[in-house]
């Protein structure tokens, strides 16, 4: 920018304006013309051209608008929950975190022994099903006495004013059995208050907990309710149990060396767990999910780059004579390059300070009404807030600036290479867009699409498809690079007609599809990710309904609770279902959680009647079973996600921890499982309940007797049972459409994100097609005068945009089908581990290809209306 | 006769109201070619413009063919254009993505020549302007001698009555533009077209039957060799 420094034209340059300028410009060495000069040139193109600038503000604004916002998100819930973490964790070196069901208390003492343990508070762990709601409430029971002095953030406080209300608060509070203390953010949540009581369901029956006060110092937006460690044990039924023990360490302890000394002291499942492990894992349960819609916002960004440089492109192929012009009055090379390429830049400055402000209200609108997951469901019981910090506002203010001008240096370069005495000459517009169809960008694309099928045949990086992403953007850029010479191709084939419109349609495009090569771009590169998208999340979605099916054959569900782990079916509950008239048969099925790696989210256990001989009657199993032998350790059935994190294999003899105990265990097959993207292992019901002697279950699958209906055997089921009533049932069909619910809600933010893609990929075509007419507005003269009416011209541009548009949807049909390859087979399973067969959605691929058509068509009849509604006679004005 | 201009005025509004043309007559008969003179910005685009049914007279007459002008809607007028009128520019307007032959036959395909007819037409016409053997050059293959003959061939490909130029040889050397000028007039005169010439080049008129010189107070005879 530094050509627009001000240099003042001197007195002589009022005779001869041009010859002044000339000049000056030849003064300024290799530089653009002087400062008010070269301001001028960019401030009266983007005056004379509002909209187009609008446009490609508004591209790159929508770029930057969509990473910003998702990284505003992430960091919110993020930064949220790891602060709750933390709180929980207070002033704990490490935790020792046993599994979802506890570890045995008698752990605590040979701990808090230990010389180097300068304090130890043991935890017991309960996410509580609070009565009426679907979401549960995290209750911690504490050693008031023990937690003081490592967790003091989990004693609860009694409000003096509480008392003066009339609440019976007193210190002993802390150790009643019958209260909880809970957190601001909670209190709000639930609509409650001190003095008020908390209704929480065990098993089927409900405890009720009087609110003693507050958790002064849990943080704003922690949800969560603390009582006394023997209340909690005993009221929701966790004796001599603990999930955790908080260790501070004495003054000079390694934590690292004493965890590792302390490991053979630990039963099997109990891990010590740092706050950078917690933090870690906390991390890593949207880690998949955050890239991804980061690669999507990215995918925003290059689509709004995409656009400046089709806008950019297209004006400089307008200006060429104008650049020439320049060049021949003595402005440099690099003159012209800084001219085009400043356009871009300010574009960028622009759009980017636009994107940052629409991505923050984007954010803190999301962060309101969506939470912080987006929907995906990974921060139930974090309410983030949006906050500004200046590195992330500055990194995507320089990618919005660098997109922009990246997206002009193309045709900056072309403007600046172009030789004056030809780029005057009317015609040579094709010129510089001919030179795309040259063997070396043919080579280069195909180089593009060979790197882009080796990239997706490489491993993930750590744990995320870096590659399969590599391979989405190196197949696009060879399919974009691969389209001059396939439009060359397939229009130059296409048989001519003999009626005038078909024939100035079909030689215009055959001729010079340079200029329409760029729209095409616009719509290859929309129309490719829309169509990989579709393909990707309907497979997914197909899969998702045959899985549900297969896993679903019992014509009745029912469960403790929808949510938490306080809710269970005793044994005795479980001889009341059975025994309810009209169950023909029960199959009981017991969820709970094991840590395999400290550092990662837990594995899901999932206990349940399997025929070791037919497992794929219960289990949608990816590989044949394998069925045990005579002396084998019992075997488990671990799902695709399992199997990739911690590389068991089937036929491997692998070991589990349960009941404190390493058991062994053979791997006899693995199942296709969409539900827990960290793992899950079955195991048949009565091994589990041999090996754990753990009699309670969670989940139950009804088959009914001939002739009753569900609705009869639920109404039965709650009399029958006691607590029934707070039995939560379900048909397969409600438990399909939620399941399904689910899947459409988080991929709303790809059907957004894509729908933006398309709307750029479309602003591509309009400016392409507009910037075209007006470089054809003299053509559109001649035909005129010769006797074509407005009509036809229009339908002449109709007929190019949805030709143009028709070979962008086949190629970008095809690149799509490629593309969708990567996004199933690829970035699916290496970023969730799990696997599904190609679906197409054939319908709406047709309707969608038929809707860009037309709207291809439209844009191009609508941006090209400027330069239709020049009359004939001033189209041709030089010569008349 | 085959165009008339009766008393025909034309004014242009703007924030310098302006009378380009006051009380303008002129008769061409068919064959007839008939030089306009005059200096830049008197009004000879306009009348051009007037004649081809692209612009209206505010006062006055034009009846072409037996048809008032003012009387035709835009698209019968275009009909007129495409049917019986060819136009010569100064800029050529060829279009750069038709070849040579392509150029010429779209006078033929808009009015719905077979498209067996076409191809010998044209190829007589490319023939007649002496580009025989150039009919898949694209314009940027060709000089600007064979783009107005390019421009000319498709302006008579059609066996139009009028042909409207104005100033058809700007862009061409003084030999090249006699030459042009002399197809120009040999083809229309053989077509039976009259030949309406806009041009401020005296050494061009000499080539019309008859030359006029237009003023603010309308047409008059003009002598191009008796200076004035």
């Amino acid at each position: 920018m530094r050509w627009l420094g001000a240099v003042r034209p001197s007195r002589d340059c009022a005779s001869s304006r041009s010859s002044c300028l000339a000049r000056l410009w030849r003064r300024t060495g290799d530089r653009m013309p002087a400062g008010g000069v070269g301001a001028a040139l960019i401030a009266g193109e983007m005056r004379g051209h509002p909209l187009r600038t609008l446009i490609g503000i508004l591209a790159i604004a929508a770029g930057v608008a969509m990473g910003y916002a998702v990284q505003l998100i992430n960091r919110a819930a993020l930064g949220e929950l790891s602060a709750t973490v933390n709180s929980l964790m207070g002033n704990a070196d490490f935790e020792l975190r046993g599994p979802r069901a506890g570890f045995d208390e008698a752990l605590y003492p040979r701990i808090a022994r230990l010389p180097e343990v300068a304090a130890a508070s043991p935890v017991v762990e309960v996410d509580a099903r609070v009565a009426g709601r679907d979401e549960a409430l995290k209750l911690l029971g504490v050693d008031v006495f023990r937690a003081g002095y490592v967790t003091p953030n989990l004693v609860g406080r009694v409000e003096q004013a509480d008392r003066r209300n009339g609440a019976k608060g007193t210190s002993l509070d802390l150790l009643d059995p019958d209260t909880v203390f809970l957190s601001p953010a909670a209190l709000t949540w639930l609509a409650l208050k001190p003095g008020d009581t908390l209704t929480v369901q065990v098993g089927l029956g409900p405890v009720a907990l009087r609110v003693a006060g507050v958790l002064g110092a849990s943080g704003d937006a922690v949800r969560v309710g603390v009582m006394d460690i023997g209340a909690a044990q005993w009221r929701l039924q966790r004796l001599g149990t603990l999930a955790r023990i908080d260790i501070k360490l004495k003054p000079g302890v390694d934590a690292e060396v004493f965890a590792h000394s302390i490991a053979p002291l630990l039963p099997a499942g109990v891990a010590a767990v740092t706050p950078g492990d917690n933090a870690h894992r906390t991390s890593m349960l949207s880690r998949a999910y955050r890239a991804n819609l980061n690669v999507l916002a990215l995918v925003a960004l290059f689509t709004g780059a995409f656009l400046v440089f089709t806008m950019q492109a297209l004006a400089v192929l307008r200006r060429r004579a104008q650049f020439a012009l320049l060049r021949a009055i003595g402005v440099t090379q690099r003159g012209v390059l800084r001219l085009v390429v400043s356009e871009g830049a300010i574009l960028g400055v622009l759009g980017a300070a636009a994107g940052l402000a629409i991505g923050f209200a984007l954010a803190a609108a999301v962060l309101r009404y969506a939470g912080g997951d987006l929907g995906g469901g990974y921060f139930e019981g974090v309410q983030p807030r949006v906050r500004f910090d200046v590195l992330p506002a500055a990194i995507f203010f320089a990618l919005g600036v660098a997109a922009s001008v990246l997206g002009s240096l193309a045709p900056a370069l072309e403007a600046a290479r172009a030789r004056p005495a030809r780029a005057l000459k009317a015609g040579d517009e094709e010129a510089p867009a001919s030179r795309l169809r040259t063997k070396r960008t043919v080579t280069a694309a195909l180089s593009a699409i060979a790197a882009g099928v080796v990239a997706a045949l490489l491993p993930p990086v750590a744990g995320l498809p870096v590659f399969g992403y590599l391979a989405i953007a190196l197949l696009l850029l060879g399919g974009v690079l691969a389209m001059p010479a396939l439009a060359r191709a397939v229009f130059a084939v296409l048989p001519r007609s003999n009626h005038a419109l078909p024939q100035l349609v079909l030689a215009q495009l055959a001729n010079a599809p340079g200029r329409a090569t760029i729209g095409l771009a616009g719509i290859v590169t929309s129309f490719s990710l829309m169509t990989a998208m579709a393909i990707m999340v309907s497979s997914f979605r197909v899969a998702v309904d045959d899985w549900l099916q297969l896993l679903l054959p019992a014509p009745l569900y029912l469960r403790a609770s929808p949510g938490g782990d306080s809710a269970f079916l005793s044994p005795g509950d479980q001889a009341a279902i059975a025994a309810t008239p009209g169950i023909a048969r029960a199959e009981f099925l017991r969820a709970t959680q094991i840590s395999l790696d400290a550092r990662l989210p837990p594995v899901s256990l999932l206990a349940r009647p399997i025929d070791p001989n037919h497992p794929g009657a219960r289990l949608p199993l990816t590989t044949a079973p394998l069925v045990p032998q005579a002396g084998d350790a019992p075997p488990v059935w671990i799902s695709e996600a399992a199997a990739d994190l911690y590389g068991m294999q089937p036929g491997q003899r692998i070991t589990l921890p349960l009941a404190g105990r390493r058991l062994p265990f053979t791997v006899a097959g693995i199942w296709r499982d969409y539900a827990r993207q960290f793992g899950a292992i079955v195991i048949d019901a009565s091994d589990y309940r041999r090996l754990t002697r753990d009699t309670r279950v969670t989940d139950a699958a009804l088959w009914l007797a001939p002739g009753v209906a569900p609705a009869q055997a639920i109404a039965r089921l709650r009399e029958s049972v006691p607590g029934g009533q707070r039995l939560e049932f379900a048909q397969p069909g409600e438990i399909r459409a939620a399941s399904l619910r689910i899947f459409d809600r988080s991929f709303a933010v790809t059907y957004l994100l894509e729908a933006v893609a398309v709307i750029i990929g479309l602003f591509g075509v309009g400016a392409s097609f507009g910037s075209q007419a007006l470089a054809r507005t003299r053509e559109f003269g001649m035909l005129r005068h010769i006797g074509v009416t407005r009509r036809q011209i229009a339908l002449m541009l109709a007929m190019e945009g949805a030709l143009v548009a028709l070979l962008g949807v086949l190629a970008g049909l095809t690149l799509g089908l490629s593309l969708a390859m990567v996004l199933v087979h690829v970035v699916n399973p290496q970023s969730f581990h799990w696997t599904m067969s190609v679906h197409m959605p054939w319908g709406l691929l047709a309707a969608l290809a038929s809707a860009v058509v037309v709207a291809a068509a439209l844009t191009a009849l609508l941006s090209s209306r400027a330069a239709m509604s020049v009359d004939a006679v001033r189209a041709v004005r030089d010569d008349w | 006769m085959m165009l008339t201009f009766a008393n025909v005025s034309k004014h242009y509004d703007g924030t310098t109201p302006r009378n380009v043309l006051r009380g303008v007559n002129l008769e061409l008969r068919a064959g007839e070619c008939v030089a306009i003179m005059g200096e830049s910005g008197v009004g000879k685009s306009t009348l051009l413009n007037l004649a081809a049914g692209l612009d209206r007279p505010d006062a006055g007459q034009i009846v072409f063919d037996g048809h008032d002008l003012a009387t035709l809607d835009d698209d019968a007028a275009t009909l007129q254009r495409r049917q019986k009128m060819g136009f010569v520019f100064q800029a050529f307007h060829v279009l750069p993505n038709l070849s040579a032959a392509q150029n010429i036959a779209l006078p033929l395909l808009l009015n719905g020549m077979r498209a067996k007819d076409v191809p010998p037409r044209v190829s007589f016409v490319l023939l007649a302007v002496g580009l025989g053997g150039r009919e898949h050059a694209l314009p940027r293959e060709l000089s600007g001698g064979e783009l107005q003959r390019v421009a000319i061939a498709r302006a008579l490909v059609h066996q139009p009555r009028l042909v409207l130029a104005d100033e058809p040889t700007g862009n061409l050397d003084h030999d090249t533009a006699m030459r042009i000028l002399a197809l120009l007039r040999e083809l229309a005169q053989k077509n039976g077209a009259g030949v309406l010439l806009a041009t401020h080049s005296a050494a061009v008129a000499t080539a019309a039957d008859r030359v006029l010189r237009l003023t603010p107070d309308g047409l008059e005879p003009y002598a191009p060799g008796a200076g004035g």
